[in-house]
């Protein structure tokens, strides 16, 4: 290790506190909510004393015990949460499908086009990036109220994909990038059409880079609120929008803990997802930002 | 790459795209200079045994023949963009006229539901953005210090926040600064004001969004710089070192120089995604004290009555704003790009 990189005793236990410090900041609030989401809502709200939330005295008061599932019981069965899981599972799916399927062609051919026009393509997905979704999302709505597509889950998964493309077709183009011209031109020396190199030789060697991506296409599809929101009916609803329905009309009936039990559903997965991915995560996050 | 091939292969995103972004934007422009049709009225006579009396009813068949005929609306020019609602030319003219210095101008201006939002919006871009790149900067120096084995932990944990559905943190957080929450009583506590309620002031409202944002995004700018951390050139570091450098000195004369770079690009996306900033203020339920152009677009689309027109010059009025906020960025990225000749 450089001598650089030696730090003195002060400066550890002050870099130490501090991340301490940002660390209970960060996760604090996920531990608070999962472990109130078993209480009654005396306890998560325990204006009388913030113990009681740890204890769970109401909870104990209420139903018996000091862990209740009534607030994953009421958001799950009785206010069909499953049914919005299941749409959000079917609008991931697809979302990470399609939009690697266009978004690995398109990457790779402007990764290997020197022609001027793929720049232009490039400049304008950047700006199209930029566009704000629900900016979007008015210009939708005429059309498809005319043509009655409003609604529907495929509207809302071709629109996702959409949405993702010029993202999609940023990384994965930084990516192809990376892969040696040699390989795929050494194929078509050999008799390979361009297709053929791309389905021989660049396919088996693309997926830790379109892992990443579709990390991130999937967690755009997962967390929009705009889109799935305006465009979605109510029965065709995935967890966010359904979650925000829930502030709406379940909140005034008391009961909202079933929308703390769903807000501690939607987080699980995403939890699992950091611990096996966090590595692609991160790489995919500088991506962008350290090869320039 | 020949033009035929390069043409199939990007075909489904360029069609993609232009079919839900390029047409979307256009259609957004054009709904904007036409109005929703009023209602056709009609005068009903109703004689009854007691006399006749008149009354007024909506025509249905009429207007729903009216909005068939055209389903844009009839055709206003630039009158949505100036109405009440969105530039309000009309209203701060005469505020400019009857103001009573320059706050009392601001005061009437905020009145104003565009300017409040675009306030809000701006306050919030130019505020969230600093401070999430030099939070970012801490965590990732002070990551860097700690031992190896704490370092994964770290990442994991500090991911969270980011990763996590916007709507979803932001309501989390909300909980707890309920006024019954537990940080929301810790707060009264330690104001002991025991009616204090982030949800009743307009700065705590601010101030709680903010919190937010800085949360939600350090972890981007905390992990693009630390791996850029890894990079930095330990020779010059010793170099420094041996020059009598300080440890400040250090950081301030070599690792800043090396991360600058990566700050503009933070810099950048942050810019364009707090711009946008919508779900906060829906999980807050903050749209009394803090509105955004998102927002705004948001608030006309949804409820009973869809003002697609006004939503749709509001949408030209953010991209407007997007454009003119990037394209310092847009400049610097075509001259990345353009071949030196």
């Amino acid at each position: 290790m450089s001598i650089a990189n030696r730090r003195p005793v002060p400066v550890l236990l002050l870099a130490t506190g501090f991340l301490a410090l940002w660390l209970i900041l960060a996760a604090f609030p996920f531990m608070w909510t999962l472990w109130g989401s078993f209480k009654v809502e005396g306890d998560f709200f325990s204006k009388a004393d913030w113990a009681n939330s740890i204890y769970g005295t109401l909870t104990t008061a209420e139903t018996g015990g000091s862990f209740t599932g009534d607030g994953y019981h009421g958001a799950w069965i009785k206010e069909e949460f499953w049914r919005a899981a299941l749409n959000t599972a079917i609008v991931c799916v697809c979302v990470v499908t399609v939009s690697l399927t266009c978004g690995t062609l398109g990457g790779y051919a402007l990764a290997r086009s020197g022609y001027r026009y793929a720049f232009w393509f490039l400049f304008f997905a950047l700006i199209f990036r930029a566009m704000p979704p629900i900016t979007l999302v008015s210009g939708y709505l005429l059309p498809f109220f005319e043509w009655n597509l409003w609604g529907h889950l495929y509207t809302t998964i071709i629109v996702l994909v959409a949405i993702n493309q010029p993202f999609t077709l940023w990384m994965l183009h930084a990516f192809f990038k990376n892969i040696p011209q040699d390989l795929d031109e050494s194929a078509m020396v050999d008799g390979c059409t361009r297709f053929q190199a791309f389905r021989h030789v660049i396919i088996p060697v693309m997926w830790p880079g379109v892992i990443t991506t579709g990390l991130f296409s999937f967690l755009l599809a997962y967390n929009d609120f705009a889109v799935t929101t305006m465009l979605l009916s109510k029965e065709n609803q995935t967890m966010i929008p359904k979650i925000a329905s829930f502030l709406g009309t379940t909140q005034t009936k008391g009961n909202v803990m079933f929308a703390v039990a769903a807000v501690v559903s939607v987080t699980a997965p995403l939890f699992v997802m950091i611990m096996f991915f966090q590595r692609q995560i991160v790489s995919g996050l500088t991506a962008g930002a350290v090869k320039g | 790459m020949k033009h035929s091939t390069f043409f199939w292969f990007v075909l489904p995103s360029a069609i993609l795209m232009l079919l839900f972004i390029a047409l979307p934007i256009v259609s957004v422009v054009t709904q904007s200079f036409y109005s929703a049709h009023e209602q056709v009225i009609v005068t009903v006579e109703n004689c009854g045994p007691f006399g006749c009396t008149e009354s007024t009813a909506v025509d249905q068949e009429a207007t729903q023949a009216l909005q068939d005929e055209e389903p844009l609306g009839k055709w206003v020019g630039t009158a949505i963009y100036t109405d009440r609602n969105h530039l309000a030319l009309g209203e701060i003219s005469d505020a400019w006229i009857s103001a009573d210095g320059l706050p009392d101008f601001g005061r009437s201006l905020m009145n104003l539901p565009f300017y409040k939002a675009m306030a809000f919006t701006l306050t919030y871009t130019f505020i969230v953005t600093p401070l999430t790149i030099i939070l970012g900067f801490f965590i990732a120096i002070a990551v860097n210090s700690v031992a190896q084995a704490l370092k994964g932990p770290t990442i994991f944990l500090s991911l969270l926040p980011m990763i996590v559905t916007p709507l979803v943190g932001s309501l989390i957080i909300f909980w707890m600064v309920d006024a019954r929450g537990v940080l929301g009583a810790g707060l009264q506590w330690l104001a002991s004001d025991p009616n204090l309620s982030v949800k009743a002031s307009t700065a705590m409202m601010w101030m709680m969004l903010m919190f937010y944002g800085v949360w939600h995004s350090a972890p981007f700018a905390f992990v693009v710089f630390y791996s850029g951390l890894q990079t930095v050139n330990t020779d010059t570091l010793e170099a420094a070192m041996i020059d009598g450098a300080s440890r400040w000195e250090r950081i301030r004369h070599v690792v800043i120089p090396h991360l600058f770079p990566l700050t503009t690009f933070v810099a950048l996306i942050q810019l364009m995604d707090n711009f946008r900033v919508f779900e906060p203020i829906v999980s807050f339920q903050a749209q009394a004290h803090a509105t955004s152009l998102s927002y705004a677009i948001f608030n006309d689309l949804g409820g009973e009555t869809r003002l697609l027109s006004s939503a749709a010059a509001t949408s030209v009025l953010t991209i407007i704003g997007v454009a003119i906020l990037l394209s310092p960025v847009m400049v610097r990225t075509y001259r990345d790009f353009t071949p030196r000749s």
